[in-house]
Protein backbone atom coordinates (compact mmCIF):
# COMPACT_ATOMS: atom_id res chain seq x y z
CA UNK A 1 0.00 0.00 0.00
CA UNK A 2 1.12 3.51 -0.71
CA UNK A 3 2.42 5.60 2.15
CA UNK A 4 -0.51 7.01 4.10
CA UNK A 5 -1.16 10.55 2.96
CA UNK A 6 -2.68 13.04 5.41
CA UNK A 7 -5.15 15.65 4.26
CA UNK A 8 -6.03 18.59 6.49
CA UNK A 9 -8.45 21.46 6.42
CA UNK A 10 -7.76 24.37 8.75
CA UNK A 11 -8.82 27.97 8.11
CA UNK A 12 -5.77 30.13 7.33
CA UNK A 13 -7.06 33.10 9.33
CA UNK A 14 -9.07 33.43 12.52
CA UNK A 15 -10.09 36.07 15.03
CA UNK A 16 -8.53 35.96 18.51
CA UNK A 17 -10.41 33.51 20.70
CA UNK A 18 -12.32 32.04 17.76
CA UNK A 19 -13.22 28.36 17.85
CA UNK A 20 -12.19 26.92 14.48
CA UNK A 21 -13.21 23.58 13.00
CA UNK A 22 -10.43 21.28 11.86
CA UNK A 23 -10.97 18.35 9.50
CA UNK A 24 -8.37 15.65 9.02
CA UNK A 25 -8.22 12.49 6.97
CA UNK A 26 -5.41 10.04 6.34
CA UNK A 27 -5.39 7.33 3.71
CA UNK A 28 -4.95 4.05 5.57
CA UNK A 29 -6.63 0.68 5.13
CA UNK A 30 -7.21 0.15 8.92
CA UNK A 31 -6.92 -3.65 8.60
CA UNK A 32 -9.07 -4.83 11.49
CA UNK A 33 -7.50 -8.22 12.18
CA UNK A 34 -10.97 -9.80 11.83
CA UNK A 35 -10.75 -10.53 8.12
CA UNK A 36 -9.38 -13.69 6.58
CA UNK A 37 -7.46 -14.12 3.34
CA UNK A 38 -8.30 -16.62 0.57
CA UNK A 39 -6.64 -19.49 2.45
CA UNK A 40 -8.67 -18.74 5.55
CA UNK A 41 -5.76 -17.35 7.54
CA UNK A 42 -6.49 -14.22 9.53
CA UNK A 43 -4.98 -11.05 8.06
CA UNK A 44 -2.90 -9.43 10.83
CA UNK A 45 -4.21 -6.22 12.35
CA UNK A 46 -2.65 -3.00 11.08
CA UNK A 47 -4.37 0.19 12.10
CA UNK A 48 -3.60 3.73 13.10
CA UNK A 49 -3.93 3.47 16.87
CA UNK A 50 -3.36 7.06 17.94
CA UNK A 51 -3.98 10.51 16.54
CA UNK A 52 -2.87 13.73 18.19
CA UNK A 53 -3.22 17.40 17.40
CA UNK A 54 -1.14 20.08 19.13
CA UNK A 55 -1.05 23.85 18.74
CA UNK A 56 2.32 25.52 19.36
CA UNK A 57 3.28 22.39 21.30
CA UNK A 58 0.17 22.40 23.53
CA UNK A 59 -2.20 19.40 23.25
CA UNK A 60 -5.53 20.29 21.63
CA UNK A 61 -7.17 16.99 20.77
CA UNK A 62 -6.16 13.36 20.62
CA UNK A 63 -7.85 10.07 19.93
CA UNK A 64 -7.18 6.40 20.66
CA UNK A 65 -8.44 4.28 17.79
CA UNK A 66 -9.71 0.71 17.81
CA UNK A 67 -10.16 -1.48 14.70
CA UNK A 68 -13.80 -0.32 14.59
CA UNK A 69 -12.74 3.02 13.09
CA UNK A 70 -13.34 3.04 9.33
CA UNK A 71 -10.62 2.88 6.71
CA UNK A 72 -9.11 6.27 5.91
CA UNK A 73 -9.80 7.57 9.44
CA UNK A 74 -11.52 10.93 9.39
CA UNK A 75 -11.75 13.35 12.30
CA UNK A 76 -13.52 16.62 12.70
CA UNK A 77 -12.94 18.60 15.88
CA UNK A 78 -12.50 22.17 17.09
CA UNK A 79 -9.72 24.30 18.50
CA UNK A 80 -9.74 27.66 20.24
CA UNK A 81 -7.02 29.93 18.85
CA UNK A 82 -5.68 32.81 20.94
CA UNK A 83 -2.53 33.52 18.89
CA UNK A 84 -0.95 32.79 15.52
CA UNK A 85 0.83 29.50 15.37
CA UNK A 86 1.15 26.04 13.95
CA UNK A 87 -1.07 23.00 14.30
CA UNK A 88 0.83 19.74 14.30
CA UNK A 89 -0.94 16.49 13.52
CA UNK A 90 0.53 13.05 14.20
CA UNK A 91 -0.81 9.59 13.38
CA UNK A 92 0.79 6.50 14.95
CA UNK A 93 0.65 3.21 13.05
CA UNK A 94 0.56 -0.26 14.64
CA UNK A 95 3.99 -0.97 13.11
CA UNK A 96 5.46 2.01 14.98
CA UNK A 97 5.76 4.41 12.06
CA UNK A 98 4.33 7.88 12.45
CA UNK A 99 2.89 10.21 9.86
CA UNK A 100 2.69 13.92 10.49
CA UNK A 101 1.49 17.17 9.00
CA UNK A 102 1.62 20.85 9.93
CA UNK A 103 -0.70 23.75 9.27
CA UNK A 104 -0.23 27.43 10.07
CA UNK A 105 -2.96 29.75 11.22
CA UNK A 106 -2.81 33.55 11.50
CA UNK A 107 -4.75 35.40 14.17
CA UNK A 108 -5.82 38.84 13.07
CA UNK B 1 -28.96 -41.92 -4.80
CA UNK B 2 -27.72 -40.06 -7.79
CA UNK B 3 -27.90 -36.27 -7.69
CA UNK B 4 -29.20 -34.42 -10.68
CA UNK B 5 -27.50 -31.18 -11.58
CA UNK B 6 -30.53 -29.26 -10.31
CA UNK B 7 -30.53 -31.02 -6.93
CA UNK B 8 -26.79 -30.52 -6.51
CA UNK B 9 -27.17 -26.82 -7.14
CA UNK B 10 -30.03 -26.53 -4.68
CA UNK B 11 -28.02 -28.33 -2.03
CA UNK B 12 -24.99 -26.11 -2.43
CA UNK B 13 -27.16 -23.00 -2.18
CA UNK B 14 -28.69 -24.32 1.00
CA UNK B 15 -25.28 -25.02 2.48
CA UNK B 16 -24.07 -21.51 1.67
CA UNK B 17 -27.13 -19.95 3.26
CA UNK B 18 -26.59 -22.00 6.40
CA UNK B 19 -22.94 -21.02 6.54
CA UNK B 20 -23.83 -17.35 6.22
CA UNK B 21 -26.56 -17.55 8.85
CA UNK B 22 -24.24 -19.50 11.11
CA UNK B 23 -21.61 -16.75 11.29
CA UNK B 24 -23.14 -14.56 14.02
CA UNK B 25 -23.67 -17.48 16.37
CA UNK B 26 -20.22 -19.02 15.96
CA UNK B 27 -18.34 -15.76 16.45
CA UNK B 28 -17.61 -14.28 19.83
CA UNK B 29 -19.47 -10.99 19.44
CA UNK B 30 -19.08 -8.34 22.04
CA UNK B 31 -22.23 -8.05 24.08
CA UNK B 32 -23.87 -5.82 26.59
CA UNK B 33 -21.74 -7.29 29.39
CA UNK B 34 -18.47 -6.52 27.61
CA UNK B 35 -19.75 -3.02 26.87
CA UNK B 36 -20.71 -2.44 30.49
CA UNK B 37 -17.29 -3.64 31.56
CA UNK B 38 -15.65 -1.23 29.11
CA UNK B 39 -17.80 1.63 30.47
CA UNK B 40 -16.77 0.76 34.06
CA UNK B 41 -13.10 0.66 33.06
CA UNK B 42 -13.45 4.06 31.42
CA UNK B 43 -15.36 5.75 34.25
CA UNK B 44 -13.55 4.02 37.10
CA UNK B 45 -16.82 2.59 38.46
CA UNK B 46 -18.99 5.71 38.40
CA UNK B 47 -22.46 5.20 36.94
CA UNK B 48 -23.08 7.46 33.92
CA UNK B 49 -26.01 9.90 34.00
CA UNK B 50 -28.08 11.02 31.05
CA UNK B 51 -27.80 14.55 29.68
CA UNK B 52 -25.17 17.06 28.55
CA UNK B 53 -23.85 14.62 25.96
CA UNK B 54 -25.41 14.25 22.51
CA UNK B 55 -24.58 11.39 20.21
CA UNK B 56 -25.50 11.89 16.57
CA UNK B 57 -25.73 8.78 14.47
CA UNK B 58 -27.83 7.81 11.46
CA UNK B 59 -30.95 5.79 12.27
CA UNK B 60 -30.24 3.50 9.35
CA UNK B 61 -26.72 2.96 8.05
CA UNK B 62 -26.70 1.36 4.63
CA UNK B 63 -23.00 0.57 4.74
CA UNK B 64 -21.62 -0.61 8.08
CA UNK B 65 -18.09 0.10 6.89
CA UNK B 66 -18.42 3.86 7.27
CA UNK B 67 -21.03 5.11 9.68
CA UNK B 68 -20.68 8.81 10.46
CA UNK B 69 -20.86 9.46 14.20
CA UNK B 70 -20.80 12.84 15.92
CA UNK B 71 -20.59 13.49 19.61
CA UNK B 72 -20.82 16.75 21.48
CA UNK B 73 -20.82 17.57 25.17
CA UNK B 74 -22.07 20.77 26.78
CA UNK B 75 -19.22 22.29 28.73
CA UNK B 76 -17.63 25.71 29.23
CA UNK B 77 -14.25 24.10 28.36
CA UNK B 78 -12.48 26.51 30.72
CA UNK B 79 -9.28 25.90 32.67
CA UNK B 80 -10.77 23.76 35.44
CA UNK B 81 -14.16 22.74 34.03
CA UNK B 82 -13.84 20.83 30.79
CA UNK B 83 -14.53 17.48 29.18
CA UNK B 84 -11.54 15.20 29.61
CA UNK B 85 -12.46 12.38 27.31
CA UNK B 86 -15.31 10.76 25.44
CA UNK B 87 -15.32 7.08 24.54
CA UNK B 88 -17.41 5.47 21.81
CA UNK B 89 -18.53 1.86 22.21
CA UNK B 90 -20.47 -0.47 19.92
CA UNK B 91 -22.10 -3.40 21.71
CA UNK B 92 -22.58 -5.61 18.64
CA UNK B 93 -19.03 -5.50 17.27
CA UNK B 94 -16.45 -8.24 17.90
CA UNK B 95 -14.86 -5.79 20.34
CA UNK B 96 -16.91 -2.96 21.87
CA UNK B 97 -14.13 -0.34 21.80
CA UNK B 98 -14.37 2.09 18.89
CA UNK B 99 -12.51 5.28 19.71
CA UNK B 100 -11.67 7.51 22.66
CA UNK B 101 -11.37 11.25 22.19
CA UNK B 102 -9.29 13.34 24.58
CA UNK B 103 -10.07 17.04 24.86
CA UNK B 104 -8.32 19.95 26.52
CA UNK B 105 -9.49 23.51 27.26
CA UNK B 106 -7.71 24.43 23.99
CA UNK B 107 -10.27 22.33 22.10
CA UNK B 108 -12.77 25.15 22.58
CA UNK B 109 -15.74 22.80 22.38
CA UNK B 110 -16.06 19.11 23.15
CA UNK B 111 -17.28 18.02 19.75
CA UNK B 112 -15.85 15.42 17.42
CA UNK B 113 -16.94 13.58 14.30
CA UNK B 114 -15.52 10.38 12.86
CA UNK B 115 -16.58 7.39 10.78
CA UNK B 116 -16.85 3.96 12.32
CA UNK B 117 -17.47 0.32 11.40
CA UNK B 118 -20.54 -1.48 12.65
CA UNK B 119 -20.84 -5.23 12.16
CA UNK B 120 -24.63 -5.37 12.50
CA UNK B 121 -27.62 -3.46 13.88
CA UNK B 122 -26.64 -2.43 17.38
CA UNK B 123 -26.42 0.24 20.06
CA UNK B 124 -23.68 2.83 19.91
CA UNK B 125 -22.82 4.29 23.32
CA UNK B 126 -20.91 7.49 24.02
CA UNK B 127 -19.61 8.14 27.54
CA UNK B 128 -18.11 11.47 28.58
CA UNK B 129 -15.82 12.02 31.52
CA UNK B 130 -15.62 15.56 32.92
CA UNK B 131 -12.61 17.08 34.65
CA UNK B 132 -14.53 17.00 37.96
CA UNK B 133 -15.19 13.26 37.64
CA UNK B 134 -18.85 13.44 36.55
CA UNK B 135 -19.84 10.94 33.88
CA UNK B 136 -22.56 11.28 31.23
CA UNK B 137 -23.68 8.95 28.50
CA UNK B 138 -25.96 8.72 25.48
CA UNK B 139 -27.01 5.70 23.42
CA UNK B 140 -28.31 5.42 19.86
CA UNK B 141 -29.57 2.36 18.03
CA UNK B 142 -28.13 2.19 14.52
CA UNK B 143 -29.72 -0.17 12.00
CA UNK B 144 -27.10 -1.60 9.70
CA UNK B 145 -28.01 -2.98 6.26
CA UNK B 146 -24.57 -4.33 5.26
CA UNK B 147 -22.23 -5.21 8.11
CA UNK B 148 -18.77 -3.73 8.16
CA UNK B 149 -16.35 -6.17 9.74
CA UNK B 150 -15.24 -8.06 6.68
CA UNK B 151 -17.17 -11.18 7.75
Amino acid sequence: MATPKPRIKVPSKAAKGEVVTIKTLISHEMESGQRKDKEGKPIPRKIINKFTCTFNGQPVFSCDLAPAVSANPYFEFTAKVMESGTFEFTWVDDDGSTYSAKNKITVQ
Amino acid sequence: MKLTRRQALALSFGATTLAVLGVPTTRAWANTEATEKAIKEFTGGAAPEAGRITLDAPEIAENGNTVPISVSVESPMSGDDYVQSVTLLADGNPNPAVATFHFTPLSGTATATTRIRLAKTQNVVAVAKMSNGAVFSDTKLVKVTIGGCGG
